[in-house]
Order: structure tokens, then sequence, then C-alpha cells
């Protein structure tokens, strides 16, 4: 495209944050701009699932287009100068932030994940100290039929997260996403109670890749839940190692 | 022609009130009230959340004792879940609940009431203040302000932090001791011992300077009530709930904490949002019953610990066996001080408190559990239901200030009996009608407090509404 001497099929040299860079072809900025230690905030997206880019937090600015870009879902091109941080998209990070916490009940000082919760560490890295969007109180339910976990839609953000590991790492597919925009919820198989789920193998995976004190184990108390989702890279390099 | 004096905003306590005076044509008092004006709503919202979630969100009523919450909550999921808790949680559960004690009661008599023992019911109320303490009286100040910090320390070392620790869960604790943390306790517990006998030494030096307070601060017989030992000590987190007559004769004890409905009924009345306790048996309002320190020192026999028992001795000998003014609540909080840091050493040195078994698992095996503990303002009810998947259906709580509920009103109007004149209006006489409510260290919502701070506005009115007189105070 501009003659690059350090492109080539395989590679593309772009810029982020002022940063020239240099990334295999075929790379989201998302992964490029992580690959060289640039975070971009996210809530939806996690290594080893699917992208879902419906958190909208990893938006960028690409030079050349007035329209914001969800990192995690643009592929990066030869010659692009992307920009990660301005007051804009602080802004607007704050507001999806906030217009999160506003939707649901997310009741830091009395929720399970309290202290370990994606949700709550975005709140505080993005400076959210206070919601000036009015609170919704939506009375939601919580499913605690299952044995060993349970949900609850009050701290529910609809990341997908669950949805996508259980339908792509555990190949069950027994949650999914029923009704639209703020109807929306997260089912069990036909909208059952998850105790009655035919297809769930109560493997606990969708509770570890949840971002917040949706899914947690049944039992814990304030502040207890600690999620763990190191196993998910590892788990589907393995996979593939093996097939 | 019939008057009202209406004292909104009632202070030094934890909360919001106010007090209605009605005065008859002549200027003497026909009926005084209490009120609480808050609503907290509690009961209703936790309906629908997991059980083991309830400590966390029950603690959240108050900021002053959430840890006496946090124990009743527990206790009524423990016995949801039916588990017989590892010793060594019951131990390190008794700590915080006894550290809880000390820095309330330390609050309630060095911040809250002292300044009218030490500078007189009468005198400046723009200096009768802990602020103005710490300047006058450095030394005693300080001594309060430190055995509060004993006690919230404790708080803060045990749970991980000093306000609304999520360290107490169904089943036990959620993380042992570590021994550098109990090394720390010891090491301040003979400075705690120090600050509260002086403490006492100041008590004892003015005591005798409110004999018409400690004869008509709701000084009337009537039945106590608290946890009990089957020794006869002192007893805040288990025993059985024992009533006990102005004689301190057993009247009623209960076997079990979910017996309580069958003894406890609760009236409404349509002046305040604080209900009434009532010893059922006796039925409404004859069942009048007090909690809290000065109760629970008429129910034990003795304390248990020596520093303790020796001024319980000195109170007896003074006061009787059970001295029925609330006046002397105060001194039995000192006691309760004294008693509470002597406890927690011996709790510490218990050989198995550091074991790291501190917690038992368990599901709810029953979908109805009560836990029954002593806050430091009395006996504190939790009663929960859940339906089959563990989710809160009902919850019911009595508070320990609720208990005091008819006792204090009943105060409230014997005080203003003896001191209020309605033809010439003095900010000591209302100060006293206060006073009596401090003296029951009264948490109303348990959730926010004023210390001297809410601007208060004594108004007489007549009957037609025109206003006599305004006393106002910043």
């Amino acid at each position: 495209m501009n003659g690059g001497k350090h492109a080539t099929a395989e590679s593309i040299t772009l810029t982020i944050d002022q940063n020239a860079i240099s990334c295999r072809n075929g790379l989201s900025v998302l992964e490029a701009a992580r690959e060289h230690g640039i975070d971009i905030p996210t809530l939806c997206w996690l290594e080893g699932l699917t992208l879902w880019g419906g958190c909208r937090l990893c938006m960028v600015e690409i030079e050349g287009s007035p329209r914001l870009f969800a990192a995690c879902a643009t592929q990066c091109t030869e010659g692009m100068v992307i920009h990660t941080q301005s007051p804009r998209l602080h802004r607007y990070r704050r507001t999806i932030v906030e217009m999160l916490l506003a939707e649901r009940n997310h009741v830091c000082s009395v929720c399970v994940s309290n202290g370990h919760c994606e949700l709550q560490a975005m709140a505080q890295r993005l400076g959210v100290d206070h919601v000036h969007l009015p609170y919704r109180f939506p009375r939601l339910s919580v499913d605690n039929s299952h044995d060993f976990f349970r949900l609850d839609h009050n701290r529910c953000i609809l990341c997908t997260r669950c949805v996508r590991v259980c339908a792509e790492i555990e190949g069950a597919h027994t949650k999914d996403v029923k009704g639209r925009g703020i109807q929306a919820a997260i089912i069990h198989d036909l909208d059952q109670p998850w105790v009655e789920s035919q297809t769930c193998t109560s493997c606990g995976k969708c509770v570890n890749v949840c971002p917040t004190g949706a899914l947690t184990h049944r039992g814990t108390a304030i502040g207890e839940m600690i999620k763990k989702h190191e196993f998910l890279p590892y788990l589907k390099l393995m996979r593939e190692v093996h097939q | 022609m019939a008057q009202t004096i209406t004292i909104k905003g009632v202070t030094r306590i934890e909360g919001h009130a106010q007090i209605t005076i009605e005065l008859n044509d002549d200027g003497s008092v026909r009926d005084a009230q209490f009120h609480v004006t808050q609503f907290r709503g509690f009961e209703s919202f936790v309906q629908g959340r997991p059980l083991p979630e309830m400590p966390g969100i029950m603690a959240r009523i108050c900021g002053i004792c959430p840890v006496s919450h946090l124990m009743a909550s527990s206790k009524a999921c423990d016995d949801i879940l039916a588990v017989e808790l590892p010793p060594a949680a019951v131990k390190l559960r008794r700590i915080m609940n006894l550290a809880q004690l000390v820095q309330s009661h330390a609050l309630s008599f060095f911040h809250l009431s002292s300044p009218d023992l030490i500078y007189g019911m009468d005198s400046n109320p723009a200096s009768r203040n802990i602020f103005n303490l710490a300047a006058s009286h450095p030394d005693f100040a300080l001594d309060g302000i430190m055995l509060r910090k004993f006690g919230q320390e404790i708080i803060g070392l045990l749970g991980g932090k000093k306000i609304h620790p999520a360290w107490v869960v169904p089943g036990g604790v959620s993380a042992p001791l570590a021994a550098p943390h109990r090394d720390a306790i010891l090491a301040s517990i003979p400075e705690a011992l120090e600050r509260i006998g002086r403490g006492l030494d100041r008590f004892h030096a003015v005591q005798d300077n409110y004999p018409a307070e400690a004869d008509a601060f709701a000084n009337f017989p009537t039945m106590f009530a608290g946890l009990s030992n089957p020794d006869g000590t002192l007893e805040h987190y288990d025993g059985t709930l024992r009533f006990v007559d102005e004689h301190a004769r057993l009247v009623a004890e209960l076997s079990a904490p979910r017996e309580y409905p069958q003894f406890i009924g609760e009236a409404v009345e349509d002046f305040t949002f604080l209900k009434f306790p009532y010893f059922l048996p006796r039925g409404y309002p004859g069942g009048i019953y007090r909690v809290g320190p000065l109760a629970r020192l008429v129910i034990a026999e003795r304390c248990g610990t020596p520093l303790a028992d020796r001024e319980l001795g000195l109170f007896r000998s003074r006061l009787g066996r059970a001295p029925q003014s609330s006046f002397h609540y105060h001194w039995a909080r000192l006691i309760e001080i004294l008693y509470g840091i002597e406890m927690i050493r011996r709790l510490l040195e218990e050989p198995d408190i550091l074991s790291d078994h501190v917690r038992a698992r368990a599901r709810p095996n029953r979908f109805e559990g009560v836990g029954i503990s002593e806050a430091p303002r009395g006996t504190l009810i939790h009663h929960y239901k859940i339906d089959r998947n563990g989710l809160m259906t009902w919850a019911n709580m009595i508070i320990a200030t609720g208990h005091n509920n008819l006792a204090m009103n009943r105060g409230v109007r014997q005080v203003a009996e003896r001191f209020v004149d309605g033809r010439k209006l003095r900010e000591g006489m209302l100060n006293r009608v206060e006073a009596v409510i401090r003296c029951f260290d009264p948490c109303l919502s348990c959730s926010t407090h004023a210390l001297g701070t809410m601007p208060l506005r004594i108004t007489l009115q007549g009957a037609d509404g025109e206003v006599y007189d305004v006393l106002t105070r910043n």
C-alpha cells in the first residue's frame, strides 16, 4: 500500500497511540495493541472465545474516519493510525460503564464478587465515581436451583461469555440469550430453571468466565467468589494439539 | 390551654428521632412520646436474595454495630444450614462480638453520654459534647477514643476491615486468626484495661451528682431479657434467652431461639416506625421488659472475669441485685467494657484459637432459622425463611432498641413529668428528656448517627397553633 519496507504478506505496520508497531497480518486492533503492551479496556472479550463486540468498551479512533471502531472486531490494516485514548473515548467508556451499572442492580458492597469483579475494576479504572443516569432498579430473579451454581440476573451485563464458553468450549450450548434490548436475559435450554436443563454438564466454565457476580458458586458469601479463567487459552491450545 | 413541645432531632443518639411532650393547661405534663422517624425496609428487600448473602446484607443495617447484625444473621443462617461450627470459629466470632461491645459502649458512654455527666445536665449545650471534653478533660476523652479504637482495631484485624467486615459467614468465619494479629491484640490489652479503669474512676466521681436523675430516669419495675449461661456468667453470643422479673427471678427461658414467637409479641403504634415488642404471656403493654447492659447484669449471677466481677460486686452493693433505674445503664456499660477486654484476652489465650478449621460447609437443611445474639444495646433476633432453592422468602428482625421501646416511652414520660415545667421552659429540662433516651443507647436506624450536630428546635405551641415559645440549639 505505502510500499512500506516492513510490510510483508505476513506482517503489517501501523501506529497505535503514536507507537509505530508491526504485527502479524490478520490480527484485530485489540490483539495487536495487547501484543505491544497497549491495554484497551474490554468486558465481553475473552481470550479463547470468539469475539462478540457487545460491550463497546474497546472503541478506538482510527484516523480518516469520523466514526469509532470496536478494537476487538476491527482487523488491522497496513498504515492504520489508531488512537486508544482520547477525551471522547474516555467519556464514552465511562458512560458505557455507568449505563451498565444503572441498567440492573449492581450493589457491590453486598455482592459475592465484591473485590474480584471485572465490572467493578473497570469502573474504578475509568474513574466512575458517580452514575449520572437514574438507576432502573428492575425486579429480576435469581436462579439458585442448580446444585453447585447460581445465576443472578441482577448482576448480569449480557457479555455472553457464558453462552460462548458453553457452546464453543464445552460444546453443550446450554446457555443462550432470550429477548431483545433491555428485556434480554441469559437462559438455560428452553428458558427452564438451571436444574432442569438436560444439556448442562455442570462443568462450571460459565461461572469462571463470568466477569461479574452474575454466575457464581452456590453458597458463597459476600466477596468470596473468585473466578479463574486462565484455564481457557490453555484448554483451547491443548485441544488444538490433540486434533 | 393544652400545649405540645416537640424535640425534633434528638441529639447524641444513633439515628433520627423526635420527642413530643404534651402539656396540660397548667403547664404540667400530660403525656410524652418517643418517635422514631425513619423507615428502612430491610425485611422486604432481602426477599429473593440467596441465604449466604444475608450476613453481609443485614450488617448494612448499621454502621455502628454491623458486627452484631453479622452475628445474629450468621446464627440464623447456621440454624438453617443445621451445622455445628468448629470450636475456633465460635471463639473468633465471640472475640469480634466482644470487640464490637467494647467499641460501641465506649462510643455511647464517652462520646455521647459523658458530656451530660461531666458538665451537668444544665450546662451550656454548645459545649456539652466530645470536642469540648477533649479540650477540658483530654485524658478522659482520649481514654474513650482509644477504647473505641481498641475494639475497632480487633474487628479490623479479624475481619479485614473495621466496618462491615464480610468475615463472618454462615458456618463460621472465612479466615483463621493469624498469630501476629493475636499477639498484637494481646499486647494492647493492658493499656485498654488501664483506660477503662480510669473511666470507671471518673464515673464514680460524678455518679452521685445525679440523684434526681437516677431516681427518675426510667425508674420503674420491669422484666429484663437477655442471653444467659447455665453457669450464670455473662453471655453475649450463645446461651439461652431468659426473661427475669424486677427481682431477677426467672420468669421464662427459651430452650431454643426458634421459640421466641411464643414469648415475644410485637405491637404497632401510629406515632412511630419502631415496633413495640412485649412479653407475650403478660400482654401489651403489661409485658414491658428491658434489654441491654443493665438487663444482662441483672440476669447474670456473675460476669465470670475477675476485674468485672469485682466491679459488679460494687455495683450490686450500691444499687442492689436488680436496679430499676435506667440511669444505671451507664455503669453497667462500663462494667461490660471491662468484662469484654478481659474475655477477649481469655479467648485469645485458648490453645486452638489459631486453628485453620474455622468453617463448616453445608447446604440449607431447614426452611426456617432464628439467630439470637447480644448486641451492645441488647438482644438481637434475626429470623429467616427460605424456599427450596435457598432464596429468602421472609425475614423478621427484632433489634435491641425495639425491645426497649416501651421502657423508653415510659421513661421519657417519667422524666418529663419530673423535670419539665411548661410555664418556664429551660433547655436543661429537655436535655434530661433526651438524656434518658441516651441511657438506653438506642440505635434507631442503625445507619446514621448524629454527634451533637443536628439542630434541635423545641416549639411550645398552643392547641390553636399559636407559638408561645421557641428554643433552638445548633
